[in-house]
């Protein structure tokens, strides 16, 4: 397992110097293998974790669930590819099971979603059904606990 | 009225406080005080064997159980120690199951101890051994490790602490607060001199799980030494169960039988709960294990990186979860360098010399924090220390 992707996993802010005092290596070293693995699409980008709910702005969640069925010449990938053009849409997967696609929308209200899949997922001719899912409350997302803040329970003793 | 302060058993009271409490009280109260000061994990306890311990209650395990532990977590230790460390015991007649390794501790000094028999303490080293001994009646003989020597026991220096009177060594290694560590070849020698004595190991091991670098080696490990040591450890620092309070002890059949008598008068049993606990941590807790020690490894580095940087002079730790770096430079005593940099940086570290007079002239500081964490107390400590080097 590459060391650099797990410290990088957990925490993009790290830099370089730090990565490299970490794992006892160059740091010329440490950033020529991240650069190389951002060439070679390993990593493919950075982002920061955000609990919006703390915040003034509106923002709806969904998880949506897509029957479809490929159309000649056509697999799942191009369907997946037209879905991903969307902004609103910020994560489409390949999925098994009792449907075919599963992907994360975004938008200002639930109105507004619920239009995006009638008006523009729905009628795809691929889709054969959707069901649309709103997230009421993020628990945890991307290993990292949202609803309680990391309190150190530690007491000196001793 | 009554005088209780003069009826209080003089020995027990002239024991002084640990030193590594003074500062912390302060610490709770401030609220931008970091603490590099804790002894203890700051991983939870690994979900499936929390996991465990709640499925035993619920299906209504809540009896003592035997004595000196439940057979299955016994034979449990017994594997785990075979598998990892190449020791062999008997589950029956040669493990205890303690309240952490702080009970095994306390057990085997007083199976052992009694008044005139003197006792090796390395040090700096935890705070619990000469305490333990004080109360058996026994004398605590310090014994300085060096950083020059990489805060090893050396054969030369065990041999002159040696007199007619010595019957016990305390083995603390991988060493709190040092980092220390003690490889084949350095118990070999100690070997050497204790094989030719009556001297008996209690080798703390506490640690053995978290050495970097080099694969922790028992002394009972050693050709002819498991006869004369008795091997205490526990789940505290390698399964961050620290809370579940659960330790062993493993060591000569008389030995065992002498602290298992004692543990059942003052103790009875070790909690249910945490017995069945404890048989998860060792049969599925290796990956576990290997994760939390590849974080400590990392910050480990970046602790010692950090001190370095700032013109002080840092060993390199090899096991346990502290750097132990000295403050000579900055002209501060341990105490006043610990006492103004909470003052100044808010920032509590432990004075060197609450593990011994030895440790004077270095704090001890844990790397069981965040990376966050500890960066920015890195960051205030530099600015502390460049402030007092000439």
């Amino acid at each position: 397992m590459n060391q650099i992707l797990e410290i990088l996993e957990k925490n993009s802010h790290i830099t370089p110097e730090q990565i490299a005092v970490m794992l006892g290596r160059d740091v010329s070293e440490v950033k020529s293998e991240i650069a190389a693995l951002e060439e070679e699409g390993i990593i493919v980008g950075y982002k920061t974790l955000v609990d919006w709910d703390k915040t003034e702005s509106n923002r709806v969640t969904a998880f949506i669930e897509l029957r479809v069925t490929p159309q000649r010449g056509e697999g799942f990938d191009k369907i997946a590819e037209r879905i991903y053009q969307y902004d609103q849409v910020k994560t489409v997967w390949l999925m098994s099971g009792s449907f075919d696609i599963g992907l994360i929308c975004e938008g200002k209200t639930m109105k507004e979603v619920a239009l995006f899949v009638a008006e523009k997922l729905a009628p795809m001719p691929a889709v054969v059904s959707t069901g649309t899912h709103f997230v009421l409350k993020t628990y945890k997302d991307s290993g990292v606990i949202y609803d309680k803040p990391a309190v150190d329970e530690r007491s000196v003793i001793s | 009225m009554i005088d209780i302060q003069n009826m209080l058993n003089p020995t027990a009271a002239a024991i002084p406080p640990s030193g590594i409490r003074k500062f912390f009280d302060i610490v709770a109260e401030r609220k931008d005080a970091i603490s590099l000061g804790v002894g203890e994990p700051d991983f939870v306890t690994p979900w499936h064997i929390r996991d465990a311990g709640i499925y035993s209650l619920e299906k209504g395990h809540t009896y003592y159980t035997s004595n000196a532990g439940m057979m299955p977590l016994r034979e449990a230790v017994c594997r785990y120690l075979s598998r990892r460390f190449s020791v062999t015991y008997d589950p029956k007649t040669e493990v205890l199951i303690t309240v952490g390794g702080s009970e095994a501790i306390d057990l085997a000094v007083r199976s052992l101890i009694g008044p005139g028999d003197e006792v090796l303490v390395p040090e700096p080293s935890f705070v619990c051994y000469t305490p333990c001994v004080t109360l058996a009646g026994g004398t605590a003989v310090p014994v300085v490790t060096r950083e020059e020597d990489d805060f090893r026991l050396t054969a030369k220096q065990l041999r002159a602490a040696i007199t007619p009177r010595t019957k016990l060594l305390i083995f603390p290694f991988p060493n709190n607060p040092t980092g220390g560590i003690m490889e084949k070849a350095d118990l070999e020698e100690i070997a050497d001199v204790l094989r030719e004595t009556n001297i008996l190991v209690l080798s703390d091991e506490i640690y053995g799980e978290l050495t970097y670098g080099a694969h922790h080696t028992s002394i009972a490990s050693i050709e002819g030494m498991q006869e004369r040591t008795v091997l205490v450890s526990g789940f505290s620092k390698a399964y961050a169960m620290t809370g579940w309070r659960l330790g062993y002890a493993c060591g000569p059949v008389p030995l065992i039988k002498l602290m298992t008598k004692i543990h059942q008068y003052a103790i009875m049993s070790t909690p249910t709960t945490s017995q069945y606990a404890a048989i998860e941590a060792l049969e599925n807790g290796d990956d576990d294990i290997a994760a939390m020690r590849e974080e400590y490894n990392h910050r480990r580095r970046l602790m010692v990186n950090g001190f370095r940087k700032m013109g002080l002079s840092c060993f390199e730790p090899r096991g346990a979860f502290y750097v132990f770096p000295s403050i000579r430079e900055t002209g501060l005593s341990s105490e006043a360098f610990a006492e103004t940099l909470l003052e100044e940086e808010n920032v509590a570290v432990v004075p060197g010399n609450a593990f011994g007079s030895s440790g004077e002239g270095f704090i001890r500081c844990s790397y069981a924090y965040s990376v966050k964490n500890i960066t920015e107390a890195l960051t205030r400590i530099s600015r502390f220390v460049q402030k007092r080097l000439k």
